[in-house]
């Protein structure tokens, strides 16, 4: 409940690795150097590399869904259900509605990722604000603030959130706002500690000797240095909410029907796995590969941004 | 020693106090009368007025959380208002199925991801290195659900050698040679998880230990390979050990999907089930039961930590 | 003092001398700092690290005081104590006359265009993510001087403290070397023009070459732009080269003062004695035998009672546990605290020791 586990590692489906003070402070390269040569070397790592194409590819499918897709994918026809993969004008078959698939997961795509994308854009947003708070100002109030979180840190993320996306009921607007509540606490605690180490370092002294105000020190000396390591941190996250947001679609609490969304695409056509298998386990496929491409992507970033004594 | 034990209790109490608070109050998050899910629709307000004064409804909610806690303390977590049963027997009888399976699980995530980071650490850069951490990263990527109905469809649908759904038996769970068939599929489909995470942490252990200088010093005495994992083991352990600790409370609290893919028994059905029915009674005994297992776990690692390395002060 | 400036102001406003050169330009009065020791909130007797227990003393304009002693005996504590980083348990601040963030006296920002401090760890005092250039024009500019003027100062002051603008204003802190680094932390505090100058360790993790150049760079500073400096650290040579004056601390508190030849010519407290007998001489007739100090070395928490030194003094007697000594002044200027030179303190030794002083002056 305190960070109690500084080493490199993730926590699947929780916490990803707390940046240790090796990689973060003081001996982060700055803006243009670190990033040239982190993209440099993202380029050399043939996974990252490939993982990143492989993402591209998928997030360009999802994006330009109306225009590249063969199908409506609310047009259901009864006579062409569950047809298997590799059928005429259907490539990946039909769902137990006689959707086209392939549409489907193209669309699905949209909703999924949106899903995974945004809680954690948001927590990012929250929880590096709450953190810069709390690293900053230390003393009492950094104590409330902390020891608050860790009554959200003694739930299980998945418990946490199906809880209060159960609470809430379902819907996609009430997925996210679980998924973002249960991302913040995560990402304050990473926050917090990486400017309570930037904060005890000599340049900080020395901007407070120079009579400038704390809203000054935060923008100029401490919010760039905290932005990168919380940053990497939240790539990590990404992974983890998609599969969360799919997770509480296919309990019903996400995304409604008929909307497309993989998470849900699994609970629909899991009584279809008598019938046609690998239909039913082509949403899975997508989720499964849109997942370990951002974690191979976020391992590629954490590695390169990561500087090696 | 005892100073630091009461320090950590002291500690874990008002946390476990904010979690019985978040686990009474989450249930009355969402709009609406907590009542349209007890009473039916058109009922008569003499029947909502005594419904109101059974749950204890017509209480402010300090009232009713302070009544709450007071019996939940007893081991009171009141009544199931679909079934009408004791909440707290329900919780129990489910929580030892999804003990069972997570018990399980971790024990095997757990055995397998130390054997396979350790030979992948020792031996950094080799092909067990390569295979390890492809592995460890698929058990971090995979939809552990996904993973569930497609292990289904290869192992019930496809071979028929296994049971797709249930645990067998009579809804509850006995360690016979007949159910056990029930139990392997779901339980390798949720040992992937703590496997992905154990190997890598394992692996950057034994790495990392296996480059510092008194291993080298060790070898250069002439120690046997044998020996010296011995040595890194004991480096690796309490690290390991808490990091599994923490996993068997993951497993536990977030058995939810998998249970629902394989409608095992054991909490997360449970929880499923209460959120439909809007149970809230149900609802608030679960998160209540499952979250202070897991402070309660938490609590342990962080006294067992610098019992078994003293290097390892948390003030 | 701090009025807004017009956006096309090329300087901040001069700092105005306002007590006269009779004035210390800096006195510190009887300032304290205990910490409490981290954990220590469910014992019983609360421990408290006594770093900085009743400092006093006086800089005056122009001069160079040094500040020397071992690690933990409370000199980077006090220096953070004057540059307010710190709050202080107890004690008072007075700066060219007025006090320091009092009412009635200085404000903080004011004082903190005054005085300004140069760390030891030369890269741990420079924002990565910033250039040379903005990190020096970062100050004027909290002060009120536009941008390019404060660009056009920063550029300026590198080029005096021996870094070309066209090379090394746009270079980032891990490009530097540790001297140059340092230089760059110079030129940052004088942008601000100030009056004292703190120098916290400086140059201890410097290489001895670069060290000299460095050094040389501050005494140029000083005499150009009429500088005060307040030198800490634990190098006696170093302190002797740079000080006009030097305070010895041990365990938190000022344990002799004086002159600097008169002080390393001839140490009046124990302490002292034993430090600049520990340096190594070059002279093979003069080698150390047995080591000055005895016993353990200090822990800041909770001193021993009476004079702190006395586990480790060669003199110690009953006196030294019974009363803690003040400072007294055994010579112009030359002030030590030691029972051995108060004629009244109890200790055997004592008359003995002041009759030979006197006879010595």
């Amino acid at each position: 409940m305190n960070a109690r586990l500084e080493t490199a590692l993730p926590d699947a489906l929780d916490a990803p690795a707390v940046p240790t003070p090796a990689s973060v402070v003081p001996h982060a390269a700055p803006r243009r150097g670190r990033w040239r040569g982190a993209a440099r070397q993202l380029l050399r790592d043939p996974v990252t590399l490939i993982s990143a194409l492989v993402l591209l590819a998928i997030v360009a499918a999802a994006l330009f869904a109306p225009w590249l897709a063969p199908a409506d994918p609310y047009k259901a026809s009864m006579i062409r259900r569950l047809l298997p993969i590799g059928s005429p004008e259907h490539l990946l078959g039909t769902d137990e509605l006689g959707r086209d698939l392939l549409t489907r997961l193209m669309y699905g795509g949209r909703l999924s990722l949106l899903m995974g994308v945004l809680p954690v854009a948001l927590a990012f947003f929250i929880g590096t604000a709450i953190g810069l708070v709390a690293g900053y100002a230390g003393g009492w109030l950094n104590m409330a603030i902390m020891r608050t979180l860790d009554v959200f840190y003694a739930f299980p993320s998945v418990l946490l959130a199906v809880a209060i996306a159960g609470a809430l009921g379902p819907g996609m607007s009430n997925s996210l706002i679980a998924l973002t509540l249960v991302f913040v606490p995560q990402v304050v605690r990473v926050a917090e500690s990486v400017t309570t180490q930037v904060r005890r370092l000599d340049y900080i002294d020395a901007a407070r000797l120079s009579g400038a105000g704390a809203l000054s020190i935060i923008r100029v000396h401490v919010l760039g240095n905290v932005l990168g390591p919380v940053f990497v941190y939240a790539t990590g996250l990404v992974s983890v909410s998609m599969i969360l947001a799919s997770g509480l679609s296919f309990l019903g609490l996400g995304v409604k029907p008929p909307q497309a969304e993989w998470g849900l695409m699994l609970n629909t056509l899991r009584s279809a796995i008598y019938v046609n298998p690998w239909v039913a386990a082509l949403p899975g496929v997508m989720i499964f590969a849109t997942s370990m491409g951002f974690n191979l992507l976020a391992d590629g970033v954490r590695s390169a941004t990561d500087v090696r004594q | 020693m005892f100073a630091y034990l009461l320090k950590r209790l002291l500690y874990t109490l008002p946390i476990a106090l904010g979690v019985t608070l978040v686990s009474f109050t989450l249930v009355y998050l969402a709009p609406g009368d907590p009542l349209n899910a007890i009473a039916p629709a058109d009922a008569p307000a003499d029947v909502i007025e005594a419904l109101k004064v059974t749950y204890g409804l017509d209480r402010p909610m300090p009232v009713r959380y302070a009544l709450w806690l007071g019996r939940a303390l007893h081991g009171d977590l009141g009544a199931s208002i679909a079934t009408g049963r004791s909440v707290a027997s329900e919780v129990m009888s489910a929580a030892r199925n999804t003990l069972a399976l997570a018990a399980v699980a971790a024990f095997v995530g757990v055995g397998v991801g130390c054997v396979l980071g350790a030979l992948a650490g020792y031996r950094a850069g080799g092909w067990i290195d390569r295979v390890a951490t492809a592995i460890s990263v698929v058990g971090v990527s995979v939809p552990h659900y996904w993973l569930g109905l497609v292990l289904t469809i290869v192992f019930s649908v496809h071979l028929g050698w296994l049971p797709a759904m249930g645990a067998g038996g009579s809804g509850g769970w006995a360690w016979n040679l007949d159910q056990l068939r029930f139990l392997v599929l779901p339980a390798a489909t949720l040992c992937v998880i703590p496997m992905g995470i154990i190997t890598r942490t394992v692996r950057a252990l034994v790495a990392d230990t296996v480059n510092r200088e008194f291993v080298v010093a060790l070898r250069a005495r002439g120690l046997s390979h044998a020996a010296v994992f011995r040595h890194v083991a004991k480096n690796a352990a309490p690290t390991v050990l808490a990091v599994a600790g923490l996993q068997i409370g993951y497993l536990m609290g977030g058995s939810i999907l998998v249970e629902t893919v394989f409608a095992w028994p054991g909490t997360g059905s449970l929880l499923n089930t209460a959120i439909f029915q809007r149970d809230i009674p149900l609802l608030q005994g679960i998160i209540l039961v499952l979250c202070l297992f897991f402070v309660a776990l938490n609590l342990l690692v962080d006294i067992a930590q610098p019992l078994m390395d003293p290097r390892i002060r948390r003030t | 003092m701090s009025a807004a400036l017009a956006p096309d102001a090329p300087a901040l406003p001069a700092l105005v001398d306002r007590g006269g050169p009779a004035q210390p330009l800096l006195i510190v009065d009887a300032l304290r700092k205990h910490f409490a020791v981290a954990g220590s909130l469910f014992d019983r007797r609360r421990q408290r690290v006594h770093a900085v227990d009743g400092v006093s003393f006086v800089v005056n304009k122009g001069e160079t005081l040094g500040i020397v002693g071992e690690s933990g005996c409370g000199k980077s504590t006090t220096a953070r104590l004057i540059a307010r980083l710190l709050p202080a348990d107890s004690g008072q601040i007075v700066f060219d006359g007025d006090g320091v963030d009092e009412f009635g006296g200085m404000a903080l920002k004011d004082y903190r265009r005054n005085l300004q401090m140069v760390f030891q760890d030369s890269f741990a005092s420079l924002n990565p993510r910033l250039s040379v250039l903005e990190a020096i024009a970062y100050g004027p500019q909290v002060h009120g001087l536009a941008k390019a003027a404060a660009h056009a100062r920063a550029a300026a002051l590198l080029e005096r403290v021996g870094l070309a603008p066209a090379q090394f204003g746009a270079r980032y802190p891990h490009e530097l070397s540790g001297g140059q680094r340092q230089r760059v932390n110079i030129a940052r505090a004088l942008a601000f023009e100030p009056r004292l100058l703190i120098l916290d360790e400086a140059v201890a993790a410097l290489d001895k070459s670069v060290q000299a150049q460095v050094l040389n760079l501050l005494q140029e500073l000083k005499a150009e732009r009429g500088l005060t400096y307040l030198f800490i650290s634990h190098d006696l040579h170093v302190v002797h080269y740079l000080a006009d004056r030097v305070l010895v601390m041990y365990l938190g508190a000022i344990v002799e003062i004086g002159p600097v030849e008169r002080l390393y010519g001839q140490p009046r407290h124990p302490y002292t004695r034993a430090l600049l007998s520990a340096v190594p001489s070059m002279d093979p007739a003069h080698r150390t035998e047995r080591s000055p100090l005895s016993g353990d070395p200090p822990n800041p928490i909770d001193p021993p009672s009476g004079c702190r030194f006395r586990d480790r003094c060669a003199h110690a007697h009953a006196a030294c546990a019974a009363e803690a000594p003040t400072l007294r002044e055994t010579a112009a200027g030359h002030w030590a605290a030691c029972h051995l030179d108060d004629p009244g303190s109890g200790h055997p030794e004592a008359p003995a020791r002041v009759a030979a002083l006197a006879r010595s002056a």
